[in-house]
């Protein structure tokens, strides 16, 4: 395959968006760089986004990557891509993941891809300030979700850990989907359309379940059964 | 010699970053150690100023980087302290004068010639803070028992995790015990409870700071406040001393401090 057809590239209204190909992650990265070199006064001080397809990539490929790049003066602003690696990799570079509009394709239904199977999102480490953590299936997190995180899922969350930021459960309208943790003090929490803060707590924190009932969001204690 | 590259940041402006390079640095270099400061914040320098230098810059770090002079020539000498030497940052240019990738390399430079590089990181997540942690071999943050400046912590902490940075640690900076037992004030529980990183220091309120660097002379130069004592301990302990009491030692003057309140 011809190295340029690997790249292709559109104008956006504010940037671009760069669409690679399939190949290795090598062949693609220096395919790129090529592109950008002959095209270097078009690139100049571009905002990019690239589609990577189903291309797994790492948080270092991805950082090397946004720095080879704004060596050279390119702002990359967002990665998107099929596979949850390079998502949630680009997710804690604090790169978007979507373009503002939706993808040119939009699903009429969009499909709870996760939860069919019951898959879940596992992350093992606290989601500190600052990150963005969206999935369609369910998330478990075994760490905590400081202030300033923000969960979004299409499923339940299930916290080991402190909840003190943002959480979604039941994103897309899933009104069964229930929200756990062991010390439930969040910021914000909203079930499919239903909101609510939390109360300031007496005593020891407890671990505690919410519950979308009878159209009110409602915790009780978290025990197995 | 291999320096050790040391960024301190902080994610908030104002907590206390400068002042922490300006005396960590004197400490290290009043102990016979070789440092060098690097002023990261192009544009709003200031830690020219804090350290008394101000009236002697000729060359700065954009001149390294853009080639108009050698890093030795931008490199000023203190006066008092032989060993110590800052590179001021530009103060007519932006951030975005120097990337990352210059950064590294002015380090690796300076790695074989010196003991110890400090960088001054600027306020913010953005590019400057980029080029300050980029060549890091180690990350302190700063940060007050504030909840705003402790959320910004929080995020810079994520920030270097997302670039698989060494874990950093912590030195928290005006701290005012009396307003912590009166429960107005976060106390080092509080903060250590949310950011779960290595304590290296804990330095307590004292006016002396201001003075000191309106004054241009880092109060670690002299050897009497209190926060000049706590920034010495958090040298000694960057350079590997006392690392198995660093806790305890800070418990210890914690307690001590909470117990003398009680009385």
């Amino acid at each position: 395959m011809a190295e340029t057809s690997l790249v292709q590239m559109k104008g956006l209204r504010d940037g671009l968006l760069v669409s690679l190909g399939d190949a290795a992650w090598p062949v693609l990265e220096s395919a790129l760089m090529n592109y950008i070199e002959k095209n270097e006064a078009f690139f100049k001080g571009a905002r990019v986004a690239l589609e990577v397809g189903n291309q797994i990539l790492k948080v270092a490929e991805l950082s090397a990557l946004r720095d080879t790049l704004s060596g050279r003066g390119i702002i990359l602003w967002a990665v998107i891509g099929d596979s949850p690696t390079t998502e949630s990799a680009s997710q804690l570079l604090g790169l978007a993941t979507r373009l503002h509009k939706p993808r040119p394709t939009p699903e009429p239904n969009p499909p709870a891809r996760g939860i069919d199977n019951e898959s879940a999102l596992w992350i093992h480490k606290t989601l500190r300030s600052g990150v963005r953590v969206e999935y369609a299936g369910h998330v478990v997190i075994v760490g905590d979700v400081n202030p300033g995180a923000e969960v979004i899922a299409g499923g339940s969350v299930l916290i080991w850990g402190r909840l003190r930021g943002v959480v979604h459960a039941g994103a897309e309208g899933n009104q069964n989907a229930v929200v756990c943790a062991l010390d439930l003090a969040p910021t914000q929490l909203r079930i499919a359309g239903q909101i609510a803060t939390s109360p300031r707590r007496e005593g020891n924190p407890q671990p505690e379940m919410i519950k979308l009932k009878d159209g009110r969001l409602q915790a009780e204690s978290w025990h197995p059964g | 010699m291999t320096a050790q590259i040391v960024t301190i940041s902080s994610g908030k402006g104002g907590v206390g970053k400068t002042t922490a390079v300006a005396n960590l640095a004197v400490a290290l270099a009043s102990e016979g150690k070789k440092v060098v400061c690097i002023d990261g914040d192009i544009g709003l320098r200031n830690l020219d100023v804090v350290m008394g230098l101000e009236n002697r810059i000729v060359y700065d770090i954009v001149d390294i980087v853009e080639g108009r002079c050698k890093t030795r020539q931008a490199m000023i000498r203190d006066k008092r302290l032989p060993d110590l030497f800052l590179i001021p940052a530009a103060q007519t240019r932006d951030k975005n004068a120097v990337s990352p990738s210059d950064m590294m390399r002015l380090c690796d430079e300076l790695r074989a010639e010196v003991d110890w590089v400090l960088i001054d990181s600027p306020a913010g997540i953005e590019r400057g803070f980029r080029n300050a942690i980029a060549p890091a071999d180690r990350v302190l943050i700063v940060t007050n028992p504030e909840m705003s400046a402790v959320r910004d912590a929080d995020r810079v902490i994520g920030l270097l995790e997302a670039e698989e940075k060494a874990a950093p640690s912590l030195i928290l900076n005006r701290l005012n015990p009396g307003l912590v037992r009166r429960g107005d004030m976060l106390s080092v529980e509080d903060v250590y409870d949310l950011l779960r990183i290595e304590l290296i220091g804990i330095v307590p309120e004292d006016e002396n700071v201001i003075m000191a660097s309106n004054k241009g002379t880092p109060l670690t130069l002299d050897g009497k406040s209190r926060a000049g004592q706590a920034f010495r301990n958090v040298a000694r302990r960057l350079s590997g001393e006392q690392v198995p009491f660093l806790e305890l030692e800070a418990q210890s003057l914690w307690e001590r401090l909470t117990r003398l309140g009680r009385k």
